[in-house]
């Protein structure tokens, strides 16, 4: 009986990575380039600006809320960074784009964890202001980067021993979000509120400045991304974020990585993540046009309702 | 955890006007807007612009309508957005390759409501949260759109086609009443049939409409269906007005429609809301637009607006919310 | 025919993991009697009032209804036998009418699904106008009370011909004009020869209302014996089954200095004036009936809800209301009544449960220590006897003498000076029950203060050292020694309730 509901819960938290193993050595057969170094750096590179966002979306996600705002958050602070570096060079811009990413999660994080709004709806509030927001600092024209010479240029294109700067950000990020999330206290706090905010408070700790903390991470890797963005693209216009707040939590929940909170990891999300880069990529070495990724997308949400409803039954077949 | 002793059997006369207030004021916030909008531009009180307003309103208000029923339940449909472009992008599609008018529209009625039925059974049979699954379907179903579509925009070759919805009873457009005649039907339907009662009571509590026979599983498949369907309905009908299939058609639609739902008052949580509210909530965002547009004030004051209204929204809800609680 | 025996349980027995929740239980419901369900917290009662409505499924024994066997599997097959529960927490739609509830599920429609609600509210009217109800079928079920939202399930019971109804504590959240109002409906379905099961921890009631009385003790049947024939003494033996001495282990009375001191607290609609201290070593109870806003008290204290008004003194000094952060440093612990919604975060291991009240205490430059978090997470589980298989088992899958031991442990590690233990035992087996009070009467040996919430009088007078009853948001009895009996306790409680009640009559009139 226990063995049988511990293999049902193996399987329905760890099905789809094992959906990720086999669509790897389908791709990996079926295209043969899939499987060198050049490629799968490439592939990397292309998921280091959602695997950013996302990792700081996880935080959001297991204390048992949304962040809808990152799109719009991504956009505003691409054009920001992208300007401000015109204007003020890349340190300062640098140093804007990141107080300017907390302050989103500060006021995200007021709305939800202080003044207990739904989650989803403030976000949602926040990421149509953010548009707005974007439009009215940039005119709704592109931005170009100026001065293309500066080391601004190094988060997005450069690299460290062969690897890109950008997947080298993102294992760095990921490794301290990581090991903030499950091995400090603030971590196991997060993991307490989300788990059972009531219980959390009985036990002395503060349960809304936790949220409002975990704003504050997601929208400090918004900037992050937003900073790698801008330097790779060299540019930013008002809609090159738009639909990535629901690209990262497509990743996250992937991951297996659960919206009601308290149950979650970083190394999950980057696997989800990295399961939506790698379909794509795969696909489209395979000839697949790329919106045919979104089509594995959606059978992949669909295997894992099935997963689910498999080892809720506790048999994979019929 | 703890249980008050004393309740007020009915709140007093103030209590009732008070709730009246907060439970209807987005009409209140419509009124508003609009005398606003009429003091300041000589072009919004114009017969025009209303019934203008009115036809813009209509493609959001017609998935509104359908998320309202979704969330009545407690549930949530992401998928609408792309469910429309689906619909949008098969009408011609099918029409230019051949199609009769009446046979592309259908085919493209019945995709939609089979993404709608695909949602309702993942949702019911797993029992698993349907912002997932509908996030799920948000992504593939664009994904279907540009396979359908090769990523290109359609342009219909048939003209006559964009004619269909060009009658008009005095100004208003035949968008503008499918859409109103919807309104009325669904709030119909919502106070005078069983299942739609029933709603309630499944978004209300689960449990105890699970204990007194209700099949809750089947009851929010049929609300999935529905919001499918209206979801293609607004897309066939996108499709006549613009004459051309984008395949990013309605993107980010279904947050829009899930803000004039929120707006009217229809509560996220379920159990609470009607098509009324909705219908506020759409007015209002039509009216805000386009006063704004009039005003020639620059597009992203609208968003700023639109942001902070709701979020207004959500307050006066939260204030609504601590009301009851201190009249217990 | 009235004394038609209409239900009844033969043999039946029901298990959970960990906890044996019925034995081999009979039990009948005759047409036109109250039929009383009696005992302690945990010993089965509502268990059995599960498998009777539908809820849950026996693992052996039969269910008899009307003289054949019936399997019930759903609430719903239990409605349409007639079998209708009335739960304490009401199963009510608050946004749907009053007529909408009463026939959830079952609602008239003139076809194509189209709802009758002339019939619905006219079926309604009629159920209503019989019950004597001051509410039209249309109204908001949201906004009735909590006496008219009972009214609602009850006309429900009625509506559906109901021939057992089950009312679970009805009384707990009633004033005592709606109680009598209840108590003459009750008559009322009992003249129309409708089986009435009526459970409840309050001896006036029983012997007030009902016709026969079957106690349930740990599960297993302790006898059904006619209300006429019995005493509160025999029953109260019944459902405690052992004499107190024996059971419980109270702890020498060896006090030191004042820990806690409160003075005037209040808090408006919940409790006013309260005053009392507690010494070290002392173990002092605080007996009331659920609802009396003991559990209110104990928050305040700690911090999880604020007081109007009031002086608060730790160890002799005045200190500001502290917050659950503040109340925690200071060694002032709460173990909070409902364990899986305010002690637990039920899908963490047990070794993140015990910790994480300290995370600071377990942790340098906020990075965890592990190894010392599972040092005393197995120093624990020694001493408290847990069965877990290891620190990260989720508590949630523990039986709930477990985790409340998990509960006990967050709070021991870390030195606490007065540990306030709301309903302790509450739904825990006997084995741990009596760990738990050993640990109680230990702890306050080695100079902790202790105090004890309970609204199990056998439990309070047990391991306290002095008593201070509570009722209706006020102290109203303070007793020590010789004075702490049963019916000084239940005098105290009751006379409360008259004096006030007679108060309020007074002011009415």
């Amino acid at each position: 009986m226990i063995a049988t509901l511990t293999t049902g819960d193996f399987i329905r938290r760890n099905g789809l990575i094992i959906a990720f193993a086999a669509i790897l050595a389908i791709v990996a057969l079926s295209a043969p380039t899939f499987l060198t170094v050049g490629n799968l750096l490439g592939v990397l590179r292309q998921i280091a600006i959602v695997g950013t966002i996302a990792v700081g979306v996880t935080f959001v996600v297991i204390s048992g809320r949304l962040d809808l705002s990152v799109g719009s958050g991504l956009t505003f602070l691409s054009v920001l960074v992208v300007s401000q570096h015109n204007q003020i060079g890349p340190a300062g811009a640098l140093a804007v784009t990141l107080c300017c990413g907390l302050l989103i999660g500060a006021c995200n994080g007021f709305l939800v964890a202080y003044l207990r709004f739904d989650s989803l709806i403030a976000t949602l509030a926040m990421l149509s202001l953010l548009q707005g927001v974007t439009i009215w600092y940039s005119g709704g024209a592109n931005v170009n980067v100026a001065d293309s010479t500066t080391w601004f240029s190094f988060f997005g294109r450069g690299s460290v021993l062969g690897i890109p700067a950008p997947v080298l950000l993102l294992v760095l990020g990921a490794a301290v979000a990581g090991f903030v999330l499950m091995r400090t206290r603030f971590g196991r706090a997060v993991f307490a509120v989300g788990g059972n905010e009531t219980a959390s408070i009985f036990s002395g700790i503060a349960a809304p400045r936790i949220v409002f903390a975990t704003y504050l991470i997601s929208g400090l890797a918004t900037a992050c991304a937003a900073i790698i963005m801008g330097s790779r693209v060299m540019g930013a216009q008002s809609t090159i974020g738009q639909g990535y707040e629901l690209t990262v939590l497509a990743g996250i929940i992937l991951g297996g990585t659960s919206l009601l909170g308290g149950y979650g990891s970083i190394w999950r999300t980057i696997v989800g993540v990295a399961m939506l880069g790698f379909i794509e990529n795969g696909l489209i070495l395979m000839g697949f046009p790329y919106y045919v990724q979104w089509l594995v997308t959606w059978a992949i949400v669909i295997m894992a309702v099935w997963i689910d409803l498999a080892a809720k039954r506790g048999r994979l077949l019929a | 955890m703890t249980q008050s002793l004393t309740q007020p059997a009915l709140s007093g006369h103030k209590g009732m006007a008070r709730t009246i207030l907060l439970r209807s004021h987005i009409w209140l916030f419509l009124l508003a807007a609009c005398v606003f909008f009429s003091v300041v531009s000589p072009y919004f009180l114009t017969v025009n612009n209303l019934a203008n307003v009115l036809t813009q309103s209509a493609f959001i208000g017609i998935l509104a309508i359908g998320m309202t029923l979704v969330m009545i339940n407690g549930e949530i449909d992401l998928s609408v957005g792309a469910t429309l472009a689906l619909a949008c992008a098969l009408a011609i599609g099918l029409h230019n390759g051949g199609a009769s008018a009446p046979v592309a529209i259908a085919a493209a009625l019945l995709a939609g409501t089979a993404m709608g039925l695909l949602n309702g059974s993942l949702v019911a049979l797993s029992g698993m949260h349907s912002f997932v699954v509908t996030l799920g379907a948000l992504i593939g179903i664009r994904g279907l759109v540009f396979v359908y579509t090769g990523g290109n925009a359609l342009l219909v070759n048939d003209f006559e086609y964009t004619e269909i919805p060009e009658v008009y009873l005095g100004q208003i457009s035949l968008t503008a009443m499918i859409f109103f005649a919807l309104v009325l039907f669904f709030q119909w339907f919502l106070t005078s049939t069983r299942h739609g009662r029933e709603a309630y009571a499944v978004g209300d509590n689960v449990e105890a409409a699970r204990d007194a026979g209700i099949r809750v599983g089947r009851h929010k498949l049929i609300n999935f269906t529905l919001c499918g369907f209206l979801a293609a309905l607004s897309g066939v009908l996108l499709s006549m007005r613009l004459g051309t299939a984008e395949p990013q058609a309605g993107r980010s639609w279904e947050l829009w429609a899930i803000i004039a739902v929120v707006l009217g008052g229809t509560r996220l949580k379920g159990g609470y809301g009607d098509m009324w509210r909705t219908l506020g909530g759409v007015l209002a965002l039509a009216v805000v637009q386009n006063g704004l547009r009039l005003l020639n004030t620059p597009n992203y004051v609208e968003l700023i607006v639109m942001g902070l209204v709701l979020l207004l929204a959500l307050g006066l809800d939260r204030i609504m919310l601590l009301g009851t609680r201190k009249g217990e | 025919m009235a004394g038609e025996t209409i239900l009844s349980i033969e043999g039946v027995s029901k298990n959970f993991p960990g906890v044996r929740a019925l034995k081999d239980v009979s039990f009948d419901v005759r047409a036109g009697e109250v039929h009383a369900l009696m005992g302690e917290n945990g010993a089965g009662k509502s268990t059995l009032m599960k498998v009777l409505a539908g809820l849950y499924r026996p693992d052996g024994g039969r269910i008899m209804h009307k003289g054949e066997e019936v399997d019930i599997r759903t609430p719903l097959e239990a409605r349409d036998r007639g079998i209708l529960l009335i739960h304490q927490e009401l199963s009510l739609s608050p946004e749907l009418s009053v007529a909408e509830n009463i026939f959830l599920g079952s609602w008239p429609t003139k076809g194509l699904g189209i709802l009758n609600k002339r019939k619905l509210n006219s079926d309604a009217g009629r159920v209503l106008d019989a019950l004597g109800c001051d509410f039209r079928p249309t109204t908001r079920v949201g906004t009735l009370s909590i006496a008219r939202k009972q009214m609602v399930e009850i006309a429900r019971a009625q509506a559906f011909n109901a021939s057992v109804v089950i009312f679970d504590e009805p009384t707990a959240s009633l004033t005592d004009t709606e109680k009598e109002k209840l108590f003459s409906i009750i008559a009322d379905l009992k003249a129309r020869n409708v089986g009435i099961v009526y459970i409840s921890h309050k001896m006036n009631e029983i012997f007030e209302i009902t016709d026969r009385v079957t106690v349930l003790r740990d599960g297993v049947l302790q006898g059904t014996v006619n209300t006429a024939d019995a005493t509160v003494e025999t029953l109260t033996r019944m459902m405690i089954g052992r004499a107190l001495d024996s059971f419980f282990t109270r702890a020498r009375s060896n006090f030191g200095a004042e820990v806690l001191r409160v003075e005037g607290m209040a808090k408006k609609g919940l409790f006013e004036n309260i005053s009392f201290s507690v010494r070290e070593g002392e173990v002092l109870g605080l007996y009331g009936l659920i609802g009396a806003g003991r559990s209110e008290v104990a928050e305040t204290l700690f911090g999880v809800r604020r007081a109007d008004a009031g002086r608060l003194f730790w160890k002799g000094g005045e200190i500001p209301f502290p917050t659950p952060r503040q109340a925690i440093d200071l060694g002032l612990c709460l173990a909070p009544e409902s364990r899986k919604e305010q002690g637990l975060v039920i899908g963490m291991g047990g070794r993140e449960n015990i910790t994480l009240p300290h995370l600071g205490l377990f942790s340098r430059l906020g990075i965890m220590n592990r190894e010392r978090e599972t040092q005393v997470f197995t120093r624990y589980r020694e001493t408290l006897e847990i069965k877990t298989t290891g620190p990260s088992q989720r508590v949630g899958n523990l039986s709930g003498g477990n985790q409340q031991k998990f509960v006990l442990a967050k709070w021991l590690c870390n030195k606490p000076r007065l540990l306030i233990l709301d309903e302790p035992t509450r739904g825990i087996d006997v084995g741990s029950k009596s760990v738990i009070h050993a640990l109680i009467a230990k702890l306050a040996e080695e100079g902790l203060a202790v105090i004890v919430i309970s609204s199990e009088m056998p439990e309070v007078l047990g391991v306290s050292h002095r008593i201070l009853t509570m009722s209706e948001g006020a102290f109203n009895g303070e007793f020590t020694g010789e004075a702490m009996t049963e019916e000084n306790l239940i005098d105290a409680v009751s006379r409360h309730r008259e004096s006030s009640s007679s108060r309020r009559a007074r002011t009415a009139a």
